[in-house]
Parts: C-alpha cells; structure tokens; sequence
C-alpha cells in the first residue's frame, strides 16, 4: 500500500519536475529578444521547415476534408428540405474546431516529430553541448527560433486549411450536388461572425502552436540522447501534443462558445 | 643533468592554466569524485587517464562550466568557474574550447561553415577575413578540400580533424580532448597524435587530453593524470609513470586483466549461486 | 539550399497564409458588416421568447442590420429582457413607436427578431442625437396626430411595442378554447 503512495507521490514529483524544466526551457528561450540581424535569417530558415514544408500535407487534407464534410452534411440535410444551410454548417464547424484542431494534429505529426527528432539528434551528437561550449546560448540559437517559427507557422496553416477546405465543399456541395451557389455563401455570410468565429478560431490556434511547438522542443531538448530515447521521445511529442490539443480545444471552447 | 632536467619542469607545472581544488562531484547517489585536486599545466599536453566509467568526459564537462561540483573549486587561468556568472562562464569559454567524441559537427552547415561558424558568431571580422582564417585551419588539419563537402560525407576520422580546426577557430587557450583516439584506425589515429602535438607546439596552448588510449597518450603528453575510485591514484611525467609503485596504476598502463580492479563484477560466491542457494 | 530559394518558399506560404485569411474573412465571415463594426444597444421586453438564442440576427425586411447579445430576466418584472446590438447607422433613426417580434425562418428554421420600423421625424432624429433644435410645423403636426411628442431610439432604450414567439401549445389552447365558446 505504501509502496503505491511511493510511486504515486514519485510520478507527481516527476511530472512536476518536468514541467518546471520545461518553462525553464521556453523562458530560456524566449526572455532576451534575438538580435535581429542573426536571427531573421534562422527564422526564416525554420519558417520554412516547419511552414512551407507542411504546407502541401496541410492543403490536401483540408481539400478532402471539406469534400468529405459537405457530402455528409448534405445527405443529412437533404432529409430536411435544409441543404442551403450546408454553407453554415461546414464554415463554422471548419472554422471553429475542425480548422484549429485537425492543422494542430496534423502539424505534431509533421513538424513537431520532426523538431523532435531534429533536436533529440543534436542532443544525442552533442551539438548542444558543443554550442554551449563555443559560449552560444543552444536555447537561443536552436530552441527560440523554431518555437518562434512553430508560433507563426500554426494559425497561417490553420487559415489555409479552413479555406481550402471551404473550397472543396464548395466543389462537392454546389458543382456536385447541386447546392445553389448563391445561397451557399450568403446564408454562410450570415450566420459567420468574424468577431465570433474567425477570431476565436485563430485564437485557439495560437494556443495550439505553442503548446505543440513547446511539447516538440521540450521533449527533443530532454530526451534520453540514444536512438532509443529519441524515438521514445518522438512518439511521446505525436501523443502528448495531440491529448494536449484536445484536452485545450475543450476549455476553450467551452469558455468561447457558450455564453 | 636530469636533476636539471626535473627541476625546470618543476617550475613549468608551477605555472597551472586549470586547478582542480578538493572538488567532490556525486550523480544521484552515486559519487564520482570525492576530495579530488590537480592542476594542470599551462602550454603542455596533459593526459587524464582512467578505467572506463570512471567519470573522466565529467571532468571536462566540470571544467567547461556544464557541470556544477557539489564542493570544492574549480580555477581556469585564477577564476573560479562554479562562482561565475553566465555572463562570466561565456566569456570564459571563448577562451577554452573542446573536441567532442563524435566531433559534433553542425549537421546542417558544409565544412566551411562549420568552422566559420565560430567566428561569425563571436567576431566582427568581414567575409573576406574568415574565409581566410577558415582557410587556414582547414590546411593545418589537411581538409582544404574537403571545404564544401556536409558532415555527413566526411568519414570518422576526418570529421575529427574538422572539428579539431573549428575548435582551434577562435584560438582558445585550452583545449580539451574528450576521447580522440576512439574508434579510429591506425592511420587517423597518427595523424591526430601527429595533429595534437604539433598543434599544441605551434599554437602555444594548453591541452587536454580524456583517453584510455595508453601508447598513443603516453607518447606525447608532457604531465599524465591516473583517476580511479573517485580520486587521483597516480600523476606525473610519462617515464615517472612507468615506473610507479601503485598496484593500479601498473595495471591500468599495461592492461592486466586483474589486479586491484576486479575481473569479475561483484557479485554473490560462485558455488553458492550454481547450487541455488539464495540469501533472502 | 540557398537562402533566396528558401526566402521565396517562405514568402509564399506566408501570402497564402495571408490569402486564406482574406477569404475567410470576407468571403465567409463577411467581416463588413456582421463583424467589428460600430453598433448600439437597444432593449426589449417580452412575454416569451420562444427559442430565440443570443446571436440571432435582427431583420428589417429581411435585411440584418444587428445580432442579440444577450438575453436574461428583468430583475423586476420577471420577463424577458432581449439586448441587441444595432448596426450604429440606426442610431436614432427608428422612432420610439416601432415595432419588434420574433419571427421564425422556414418551418424549422432559426428565430429571429423582425423590426417594424417607424422613421423618427428629423426633430427627433436630431434631438436624440443630442442636436438642440426647435421643432418645425412638420414635425408639430405630426406629433399631433399621435397625440404624443414622437421621440428617437438611443443607445440604451426599450422598444415597448413588442410581439411574443408563437408556442405551439398556447396557440392550440386558444384554438380549443375558442372552439368550446362558441
């Protein structure tokens, strides 16, 4: 029985320890602004790898989804006689959680695994450490700039996928299936709230990239540095980030869209 | 003569880039270092020796500020670098510089920018100048023109010798060696011996060298250090060494398979575990 | 890779980015007018509301011109208070006289909130926006059709003349009523 408490009071301690570890980290990172000069060029760098590199992964899974969710919505509200409400219905349920939620899944699969590993194999080559010993801060140099990157790349990619996919709903709803064009974006017009549904979207969005990119980081910056502990690491991003924006997406929902 | 000989060194050793004062340095429960002091010398090639597993790429770490010890000190050229303050440790570690086991080369840059690298980082010099610099420690190592090639292309021994130039890059005052001669061929092998040593010599500074690589150490250090249960168990010149009275040290220097460290990892008697008996 | 192919990529993800949102925004979100814009507060109380939800659009003629922000109970009176937020063009505009229900779209569409509006005279218009000026024969007359000096809606006021939801149960109580009187 003790030994249970033992080993619950030993994970808490744990899990505590680490979350410390990892605000340090991101405060680290963040406190002193880069300079400028040799910052730009490092950002951009990691704006492409985690941005423009996720950008087709992004655009084709926005296009299927759209598709897939006015051909779904149609047969429902066919039976209705209320097929003009598919502009609606995939506008807002695009723009307030599938566009956040899905781009942030899609997103730790893609560029957080890959920071990860990037970082984890840095660690475990001892590039971190060689830095740290040629007086260059690893947290300024490698972590900053790609949280930094994480942060913008999110909610661009997030807005992309939300128009892409409104446009393959498009294509299915009204060059398919026969939904009236005119309808599908005024009543669609009406019932989004830019205020409301726009702006609370990106929101979560930004939540979303950084609690993605600071899991990503985190779990590359303290790994095990074996190929056993990267790898360990690596799944531990995919999983942990995904709980993480789920687990987020329903506070903030619930503090958002309920009144 | 060789009175002579010994007491010029004397006054040599007096003169310590790096002082290790009664550092005791323990990870979780278990203790590396317990009261451990040495100094090492100023413009020599000095060898810390020792079993594997002995915490030796720790005591880099410890000099190079990575690591804190739990008591005792630590003096690079006077200063105390647990005592410092970051700002402090950074500036202190552009004057030290190390070669890590795997080289620890940017993955992501060529060779020229590997070396380069430093100095964008730490100097104002224009283009043109690095590119001159860069091209000078790459022809003291003999990779001129490896200069555009990834890390990824280079092999084991060459990647060694491009972090050995990036590390001589700013010019340090020390450098520290974590395990060089590991996993190399013969061949690269006497090119490092080769490279360390007439590096130390043209550049006038301080080196330090981790290994278990007893030849190739034993033939171009100047002062060797034997660490072994949590201390310093031997130190002097190469030839003092030889001629050692520890048990130890003998066994470490010619590679007995037993002696005072063990062949067989403690465990219970033999009998007793082939017949089943278990002491609960 | 160079740092100009890899500034290019970049440019162009951040203009899609910037693309998408420019579409959704005005395409989609139609941010001119239900967005950010200015807008007023007006107040009406009801018998029952129905289900009319905060958010509803608020139609003259069909056309939106403000949402329902909010809805609760008159400490009070204990009725329903709907608050709504008016496109601040109105502002002052619609009379104190006008007319507000709720009314349902299609059969199982939403509940919105019709305004009939009445046209403050320019007197009133003026005075409510905090203009001072002495009322014209116009206007006197028709203040003396009503029988009551006509006056503006401003930011904060009730709309009296108000129209309940139909529920369904009530409507066939009446019915049935109706049929047993006769």
């Amino acid at each position: 029985m003790l030994d249970l408490f033992q080993k619950l009071g030993h994970k808490t301690l744990g899990r505590f320890a680490a979350l410390g570890r990892s605000t340090q980290m991101l405060f680290g990172a963040l406190v002193n602004m880069p300079n400028f000069k040799k910052g730009t060029p490092l950002l951009i760098r990691q704006l492409y790898m985690v941005g423009s590199q996720s950008l087709l992964i992004i655009m084709v899974s926005g296009l299927f989804i759209g598709m897939v969710l006015a051909l779904q919505g149609y047969t429902v509200l066919v039976g209705y006689g209320a097929e003009d409400s598919l502009g609606p219905l995939v506008a807002l349920s695009l723009l307030r959680e599938l566009g956040p939620v899905v781009t942030a899944l899609l997103f730790a699969g893609r560029a957080g695994s890959a920071l990860t590993a990037e970082i984890g194999l840095m660690k475990a080559t001892e590039q971190l450490s060689s830095l740290e010993m040629m007086a260059i801060d690893p947290l300024k140099r490698i972590i900053a700039p790609r949280f930094w990157a994480g942060f913008i790349s999110m909610p661009l990619l997030a807005l992309i996928f939300s128009a892409v996919a409104i446009i393959g709903a498009h294509l299915v709803g009204v060059d398919w299936l026969g939904v009236d064009s005119g309808s599908f974006w005024s009543i669609m017009q009406a019932q989004v709230s830019f205020q409301q549904d726009i702006v609370n979207g990106m929101i979560k969005s930004f939540v979303f990239a950084m609690i993605v990119t600071w899991i990503a980081l985190y779990k590359g910056y303290d790994c095990v540095p074996t190929s056993e502990g990267i790898s360990k690491a690596t799944t531990e991003t995919v999983v942990h980030s995904s709980l993480a924006v789920l687990g987020f997406d329903f506070i903030l929902t619930a503090v958002m869209f309920t009144s | 003569m060789a009175k002579l000989v010994k007491n010029v060194m004397e006054s040599d050793l007096s003169q310590s880039i790096v002082e290790i004062k009664d550092v005791t340095f323990s990870r979780g429960d278990r203790i590396i270092y317990k009261n451990m002091s040495f100094n090492i010398p100023k413009g020599k090639i000095t060898a810390i020796m020792g079993p594997s597993g002995i915490g030796k790429t720790t005591m880099l770490r410890l000099i190079g500020g990575q690591l804190k010890p739990d008591s005792g000190d630590i003096l690079f050229e006077g200063n105390s670098i647990p005592g410092m303050t970051r700002k402090e440790l950074y500036a202190a570690r552009t004057k030290m510089s190390m070669l890590f086991q795997s080289g620890a080369l940017f993955t992501d840059m060529s060779v020229f920018d590997n070396i380069a690298f430093p100095l964008r980082e730490h100097t104002q010099l224009s283009e043109d100048l690095i590119r001159l610099v860069v091209l000078m420690k790459l022809q003291a190592v003999g990779l001129r023109g490896a200069q555009d090639l990834m890390p990824s292309e280079l092999s084991g021994g060459m990647a060694r010798r491009a972090a050995l130039a990036r590390s001589i890059a700013l010019d340090p005052e020390l450098i520290m060696y974590d395990e060089p001669f590991a996993g190399q061929d013969p061949i690269s092998m006497g090119v490092l011996v080769k490279l360390i040593k007439s590096l130390n010599e043209v550049l006038g500074l301080s080196s330090l060298i981790v290994t278990h690589d007893v030849t190739e150490v034993m033939s171009i250090a100047d002062h060797v250090i034997i660490i072994a249960d949590q201390g310093v168990i031997g130190e002097g010149s190469p030839e003092q060494m030889q001629n050692h009275e520890s048990e130890l040290v003998q066994q470490f220097l010619n590679g007995l398979s037993d002696g005072p460290v063990p062949f067989h990892f403690p465990a219970p008697a033999y009998d007793d575990e082939l017949l089943g008996v278990h002491n609960a | 890779m160079n740092s100009r192919k890899l500034e290019i990529l970049v440019g162009f993800f951040v203009a899609l980015g910037i693309a998408a949102f420019a579409l959704l925004a005005f395409k989609v979100a139609n941010a001119g007018i239900s967005g950010s814009g200015e807008t007023y507060q007006l107040n009406a109380k009801f018998e029952n509301i129905g289900s009319l939800k905060a958010r509803a659009p608020i139609k003259v003629g069909g056309v939106v011109v403000g949402r329902v922000e909010s809805i609760f109970i008159h400490p009070k009176e204990f009725v329903p208070v709907v608050n709504m937020a008016i496109d601040a063009n109105y502002l002052c505009k619609f009379s104190d006289t006008t007319s507000i229900s709720i009314l349902t779209s299609g059969i199982l569409g939403e509940q919105y909130l019709g305004i009939n509006p009445v046209i403050a005279p320019d007197s009133a218009e003026k005075r409510c926006m905090g203009e001072d000026v002495t009322a014209s024969a116009d206007d006197a007359g028709l203040d003396d059709l009503f029988g009551v000096e006509s006056k503006a809606l401003a930011d904060g006021d009730y709309i009296t003349d108000t129209k309940s939801a139909l529920v369904l149960e009530e409507l066939i109580g009446q019915f049935l009523f109706n049929q047993g009187g006769e």
